[in-house]
């Protein structure tokens, strides 16, 4: 019998929390602030789906319901795509910025 | 580009994404992870343009929303000062899950592009994914404008409570299982919308009930909820890298939620429940009314502190809302000008995100290797001579290691009492966010600085010459 891609998919996630688990573990505390910040920017992945649903055009109309949605999306998650790694990188300045003042 | 060769380069982000956590584990590596989690995404978003292959009409609006979103989004990372980031995280985790929900409607208006089915008889499986990305995806825009609004101070950030609130909330989290089984069931469109609709409202009336202390544990927690609904929607797309990067992201916000959890002694469904701090401050305010305490001003505090050897700071929220973080590095600086030994003790709680102060340091220029966790320091305070305690409470009261009667019994707390003077910075004696009554106040070794945390710092520089 032929196994479900859904399963290797399903397989995938579970072992991928379990990296989740003991990276974030490892993420010193005093870095906590940039975590959820760059996690925010990385969970802004979901731009792969909205780019997709966007470029569709079974309906030869751009502006079909589907595709505005896809848009909107775009937009969202390009917000969080661009804020959330500025963010980090410039929270992540500061941290060097004293090691060489020191 | 076949699909295949795109699941690799969606693996190979996927790896950088996890890189870039793993970046974290110090200073040092951090902005080398961070340029692999931006590698990552640079990949992702190319190999699906050119999985895609349509560079028509809508490649042009694709790229207009991109750079317009993205010109936003740098534009606020670069204003954004460091004391607004618990609301900068919060806004942005509300976008993440309405993101996720409109990628589930268009796939679910328009299943033929993700190939999933044609409208009306999407597949099985693809259909449940997609429900509960959706789902999840609701709960956390909706949850976090309310976390966002709260920390803002546009909304108040007291709990706001009403009877039978936990039972309408399940039963409103039960119908979205219902309505998920009917969607399978009968493919009809409005039940997806209600599903929807019933999710926002889940997400508003789970977070109105917690209180402001409790964020740190509500933005992780959003944190969590944003990866469970991307990684949904990884299912639905059949995408490796969203599914990686969701349960990362899933499980970081789980592991941050635990930790501040534990940094309270509350358990993860105490805070849920909310409501915490209402009932317990009416009752303790009538019977400690008339303690003797001393306070003392600028100058006494400089003068205890020009006299010590060693000095622990221990900033709190408080510090955060009076932006005190620059006047307190300068107070470092001139008191190591005079070989006093400076260090800083962060409670896990402390402020209203995780890492909240850390952050604020760093902006202020304080070496890192002199900010110290609770566990790290808290042998260190029976041999310094003075404890600063600027903006924090609840994290200082004694009390929650002797009264087992007490709300806050069993939280860690800094062992600041040990110090031979405690210097302790607020602008009242009144009790802090669990509504306990701090019984450091009254100690012999106390002397109560009643000011604005940057204000007090401020005299006591002009005080030290």
């Amino acid at each position: 019998m032929e196994i479900d891609p859904f399963v290797f998919r399903l397989s995938i996630f579970v072992l991928a929390i379990f990296v989740g688990y003991f990276v974030v573990w490892s993420v010193t505390p005093s870095l906590h602030t940039p975590l959820m910040s760059v996690t925010n920017a990385i969970s802004s992945v979901i731009i792969v789906g909205a780019i997709i649903a966007g470029l569709s055009e079974n309906a030869q109309n751009i502006f079909n319901n589907s595709n505005i949605f896809g848009f909107l999306a775009i937009f969202l998650a390009a917000i969080n795509i661009f804020g959330g790694f500025l963010v980090t990188q410039r929270m992540l300045q500061m941290y060097k910025k004293k090691k060489k003042s020191k | 580009m076949s699909a295949n060769i795109s699941a690799i380069f969606y693996l190979i982000s996927g790896v950088l994404f996890i890189l870039a956590l793993r970046g974290l584990s110090s200073p040092k590596t951090s902005r080398k992870g961070n340029l692999f989690g931006i590698l990552g995404m640079v990949i992702a978003i190319t190999v699906t343009f050119l999985s895609t292959g349509n560079f028509s009409n809508s490649f042009v609006y694709v790229l207009v929303f991109l750079l317009t979103g993205g010109l936003i989004g740098a534009f606020v990372a670069y204003k954004i000062p460091m004391t607004a980031m618990p609301e900068l995280v919060a806004g942005f985790h509300s976008l993440v899950g309405l993101a996720a929900v409109f990628v589930a409607i268009s796939a679910f208006l328009n299943p033929e592009a993700f190939n999933l089915g044609s409208p009306g008889s999407i597949k099985l499986g693809s259909l449940i994914e997609m429900s509960i990305g959706a789902s999840i995806g609701a709960i956390t825009f909706s949850g976090s404008i309310i976390a966002f609004l709260k920390l803002r101070g546009i909304m108040s950030g007291s709990p706001i409570t009403f009877k039978g609130q936990h039972y309408i909330n399940l039963l409103l989290a039960l119908s979205i299982i219902v309505l998920i089984f009917y969607l399978c069931k009968t493919q009809s469109d409005s039940f997806f919308w209600r599903i929807i609709e019933i999710s926002f409202l889940l997400g508003l009336l789970l977070i109105i009930p917690i209180g402001g202390a409790d964020m740190p544990v509500v933005i992780s927690m959003l944190n969590s909820y944003s990866g469970w609904a991307a990684a949904g929607i990884g299912f639905t797309l059949e995408n490796s890298a969203l599914i990686i990067t969701g349960a990362l992201v899933g499980s970081s916000g789980a592991i941050l939620s635990y930790i501040m959890c534990r940094g309270m002694n509350r358990s993860f469904f105490n805070v849920i429940l909310g409501g915490f701090g209402v009932s317990e401050q009416s009752s303790l305010s009538n019977d400690k009314k008339q303690k003797p305490f001393k306070s003392g001003n600028a100058e006494d505090a400089a003068f205890l502190m020009k006299n010590a050897s060693s000095v622990i700071i221990v900033p709190g929220y408080g510090m955060a809302v009076a932006q005190a973080q620059h006047a307190l590095k300068e107070m470092g600086d001139i008191l190591k000008k005079n070989n006093i030994k400076v260090s800083y003790a962060i409670h896990p709680v402390a402020g209203r995100m995780p890492g909240h102060m850390n952050v604020l340091l760093a902006e202020a220029n304080v070496p890192y290797d002199e900010v110290f966790e609770l566990e790290e320091i808290n042998n260190d305070f029976a041999n310094t001579d003075v404890a600063f305690v600027i903006g924090a409470n609840d994290v200082t009261n004694p009390i929650a290691k002797t009264d087992p009667q007490s709300p806050i019994y069993g939280m860690p707390v800094l062992d600041v009492e040990k110090c031979k003077s405690v210097l302790f910075v607020k602008r009242s004696l009144s009790p802090g966010y669990a509504g306990v009554d701090n019984d450091l106040f009254y100690r012999d070794n106390t002397l109560m600085l009643f000011a604005d945390a940057k204000k007090m710092t401020e005299e006591i520089l002009k005080n030290f010459d």
